[in-house]
Formats: structure tokens, sequence, C-alpha cells
């Protein structure tokens, strides 16, 4: 399919969803409106409120709220990730002693962890940041455990035959290795970076765009609430553009590094 | 050609390896191999698929230490890793992650050579490899025949006394394999170095090399033959087959080699 095409094609499935969602929530249908405004809203209040937040500015700093936590949870969480990580496969026996632990925490739905979070860290950004961390590090942490482990062992030995001390070959081979493996998640973790922070500010804070819907839920403004779903929904969509490109540039050794087709 | 000289670059005496099996037990796949190679000397070591060969080469390589026997690289015991070889592995053993040129670079630069340098020299090494224009490609943008020669840049950067080769052209198709054998003998030519280049095709063992090992069918593989290999240099692969001396002496080979041949087939198929 051309490209162009299939671009017409996506934007005529917003078109009718949007269409749908305003003729059902507007007119009767056999004298009942299937869509109750009170529950559904509709797209022009929706509009209306989306603009308004960016006409009058206040979503801007909601924005860079979320935006601030998210980075700082995906910069510590792969930190963490890539030094554990790193530690445990280079270690077994370290990562043996800690196995169940590692599962445990893991297996743990991190949501439980919030208010713990907050009331150890308040209620600024930092508890959000905490959360994201929990989720971002385990991803990190997998992947580079197992980039780590599963070097090949022709690429090894021949390092080892072209004269690299232990250094050289962290630095020349595990390191990349584990590096390549951590960069294919990167979509996966910087998803859950902003998962940690939306949820935390819904849980509890005092700014970011999870409190702009906790917000709005609160007075029953269900515009608000779809309103800042759909920021949050572009801010998403923009933020896996900016990794693609960065990954495109990382990955550019590899074949067949990301799949074109949708 | 071949002198015994007192120091050969490679001396194996009476060496078996054993490997510990998960199930307990062990695994023996070479025992008591003795060979030598002098230095400037191109050795083929010959055997059934699963003789053990390639883990001899390993052992010369220093990268498996045999279990019994004496392993001398130029007259003193071989200690870690063999810092006097460069090996040609058979499966893929660039950096993925490197470009062509970074790879053949990374020898010299890990042993402390100036970057620049280090690249200077490796763009040469691409360039007499007919790669020149090839530097800055990722290994999986290359061919099957441009990685092997990428590798053997890679190795040959170095300047290694001894060559060790582990199949190196098996995953290639017929024609790159003869170019890749005849490029292989026209840098050999400059300046010999000792090789063992392990392989299970007789032809291309008598076609490159002056002696050729036989190596019985595992486990427990032992050699069983070696010959000199009477057929003068500088050779062309393709040409030399067509001679009369390389076929009788791939005929007396073949005699001692295909009985070895169906019986590591046979325990290969009997696992």
């Amino acid at each position: 399919m051309p490209r162009s095409r299939l671009i017409a094609l996506q934007i005529l499935v917003a078109i009718i969803a949007i269409a749908l969602w305003h003729l059902l929530s507007t007119y009767p249908v056999f004298g009942k409106i299937l869509l109750p405004p009170f529950f559904f809203s509709n797209p022009l209040d929706v509009a209306q409120q989306i603009i308004a937040w960016f006409v009058s500015g206040v979503i801007w700093k909601h924005l860079w709220v979320t935006l601030i936590e998210s980075i700082l949870a995906f910069v510590l969480g792969s930190i963490g990730g890539v030094l554990i990580g790193f530690w445990f496969a280079r270690q077994p026996r370290v990562a043996a002693v800690f196995d169940p632990y590692v599962k445990m925490i893991n297996a743990l739905p991190r949501v439980v962890l919030a208010p713990i979070f907050t009331l150890w860290l308040g209620l600024g950004i930092w508890s959000k940041v905490a959360l994201g961390v929990t989720l971002v590090f385990f991803i990190v942490f997998f992947n580079v455990y197992q980039g780590v482990k599963e070097v090949s062992p022709t690429v090894l030995a021949n390092a080892r035959m072209l004269g690299m001390s232990e250094r050289q070959l962290l630095r020349h081979v595990y390191w990349p290795s584990a590096l390549s493996w951590m960069f294919s998640s990167l979509h996966t973790s910087v998803g859950f970076a902003v998962v940690g922070a939306v949820v935390g500010e819904y849980l509890g804070s005092a700014a970011g765009l999870g409190y702009l819907i906790q917000q709005a839920e609160g007075v029953f403004d269900v515009a608000g609430v779809f309103a800042g779903m759909f920021v949050l929904a572009a801010f998403v969509i923009v933020i896996d553009a900016v990794v693609s490109m960065v990954e495109k540039r990382l990955l550019v050794w590899r074949p067949l590094a990301i799949p074109d087709e949708v | 050609m071949a002198e015994n000289a007192a120091k050969p670059a490679v001396g194996l005496s009476d060496v078996s390896i054993a490997f510990r099996l998960a199930s307990g037990g062990t695994y023996t796949a070479v025992e008591r191999a003795t060979l030598r190679i002098a230095d400037g000397e191109f050795v083929a070591l010959v055997g059934p698929t699963g003789c053990g060969k390639s883990t001899l080469l390993n052992v010369t390589a220093g990268l498996v230490a045999p279990s019994a026997g004496r392993v001398d690289i130029f007259g003193s015991p071989i200690a870690a890793v063999n810092r006097q070889a460069g090996y040609l592995f058979q499966a893929d053993a660039l950096f993925p992650w490197k470009t062509a040129l970074e790879n053949v670079a990374i020898g010299p630069e890990t042993s402390g050579m100036p970057s620049a340098e280090a690249r200077a020299r490796a763009q040469g090494w691409l360039t007499r490899m007919g790669l020149g224009a090839f530097g800055d490609r990722y290994p999986h943008m290359l061919s099957g025949g441009q990685r092997k020669r990428v590798g053997l840049a890679q190795v040959l950067i170095r300047n290694p006394k001894i060559l060790l080769m582990d199949e190196p052209f098996g995953p290639l198709d017929a024609q790159t394999r003869q170019i890749m054998g005849n490029l292989l003998l026209d840098l050999w030519s400059g300046d010999r170095k000792a090789v063992l280049f392990v392989t299970h095709d007789l032809e291309e063992a008598i076609a490159l090399s002056d002696r050729v090992v036989i190596m019985s069918a595992g486990p427990a593989a032992r050699v069983i033959g070696d010959w000199r290999v009477p057929l003068a240099r500088p050779r062309d692969i393709s040409e030399i087959k067509l001679d009369h001396a390389f076929h009788e002496l791939h005929r007396d080979i073949w005699h001692t080699l295909k009985a070895e041949v169906i019986k590591g087939y046979a325990q290969s198929e009997g696992t």
C-alpha cells in the first residue's frame, strides 16, 4: 500500500470514530441518546477543553512536569538496570543469590508501591520518578543481563585472540552487546517511564497530566477526562517518534533494526 | 621449504583433550596427538567431522587447555592465550557493532597504537583485500566472502607469527572459496607465517598446504597420517587441481581418510 493512501486511511478511521461519537452523543436514535453526554461528553466539548488548555497555557506546566518525571524515571531506571544487569551477568553467584528476590519484586504490581513512595518522597515529582524507576529498571535489567550472557562465544574468542584484556573485553564486547539489547527495548522502557509518571500523578500529586485527569474526574468533568487522555496520547506518540529516531541512529549496525511496516 | 628447526613454531607433544560431560564421566576428544609445525610451514589438518581437529586448534590458540601433554610455541610452553597466533574462525567473528574499518583497527588499537595510525593501517589492509571502499560498512552489510576478507585483515594486521584457521572458507560458495584460497596463498607467500589450517576438504588441504596431516575419527582421535605436498609454489588453486601429482597424492591420502570418514559418519549417525 502506498504511504499516502495508508495515511489517508488512518485519518479516515479517526474521522469516522469521532463522527460516530459526535452523532451518538448528540442525536437520539429511536428516541434515545446512546452515548449520554454526562458519561461520554462529546467531541466538541473535549476539543474546546483542549483548546482552552493550550490558549490559557496551563497545559504546558503539566506536560513539562510529566515529561521531566518520565525522563528522570527512564534515565535513573536505565542506569540502575545497566549497572545491576552487568554486575549480575558477570557474577553468576551474586545473580543466583538475588534471583528469588528479583523475581519477587518484579512480580509485584508496581501500583501498590505508589502510596509508599508518596509517603516516603512526598507529593512532588520524586515519588512519581520512583514509581517509573521500578518499572523501567526491570526491563533494562533483564535486557542487559541477557545481552551480556548471550555474547556470541565466537566473537568473544576472537576478541581474546586479538589480545584484548578483561577491561577491553568489557568495553568492546560486553558493553556494546548489552547496550544493543537495552536499545532494542527502548520503546517499552520509555513507555513504562511515562506510565509510572502518569499513574503516580493520578494517585496523588499537584501537577502533571495524571493530575489533570484525576482532577477532572473528581468533579465528573468527563470532557476534562477525555481531553486529558487525548493530550496524553499525543504526548506518548511524540515521545515514541523521538525514540524511533534515536533507535534508528543507535542501531544502525543491526540488520533490520526497525521493521517499517505498521 | 620446512626444515626441522630446533624450535618449531608449534609443537604439540602427546596432547590429550578431554571434556567433562554433564551426565558425569568424561569424553576424550583427542588422544596423544603429536604435531610439529616449522616456522613458515603451511600445514593442513584434515579429518572427518567431529574428530576434534577444531579442538586441537583451540588448544594451539590457548583457548582450551589440554588435559595432558605439552604445547610449545617457538620452544616455550603456552601460557593462557597464544599471543603469537592469529585465529580466523569458521563462524562470523567480526564485531557486529563496529564498521569494517573499526573491526580491522581494533587489534592494534587495543594493543596501544594511536587510533589515527591504527585506522590508517587498517585502511591499507582493507585496500589490499580489495575492500578499500567498504570501510564504513557494518558486517551485516557485507557478503560472506567480504566478511571473511575483513576477518583475515583483522588477523593479519597484527602480524602474528602463527596463523590458525578453522575451516575459514567453509560457509562460502565454491567460487568464493577459490578466490579466498588464492588470496590467502598470495598474502602468505609475502612473509611466510606458520599456518595450521583445519578443514574437512581434502582438495582444499592439498592445494593450499606444504603438509597434510590426517586425524582419525573421534572419540579419542589421533594423528594417523602425515603427507608432504610436493607441489611447486606459487600455486593457483583452480589450476593445481588438474596437476597429475595432485591426483596421485589425493588418491593416496583419500585411501587412508576414507575409512575414518566412514567410521566418523557411522558414529555421528549412531548417536
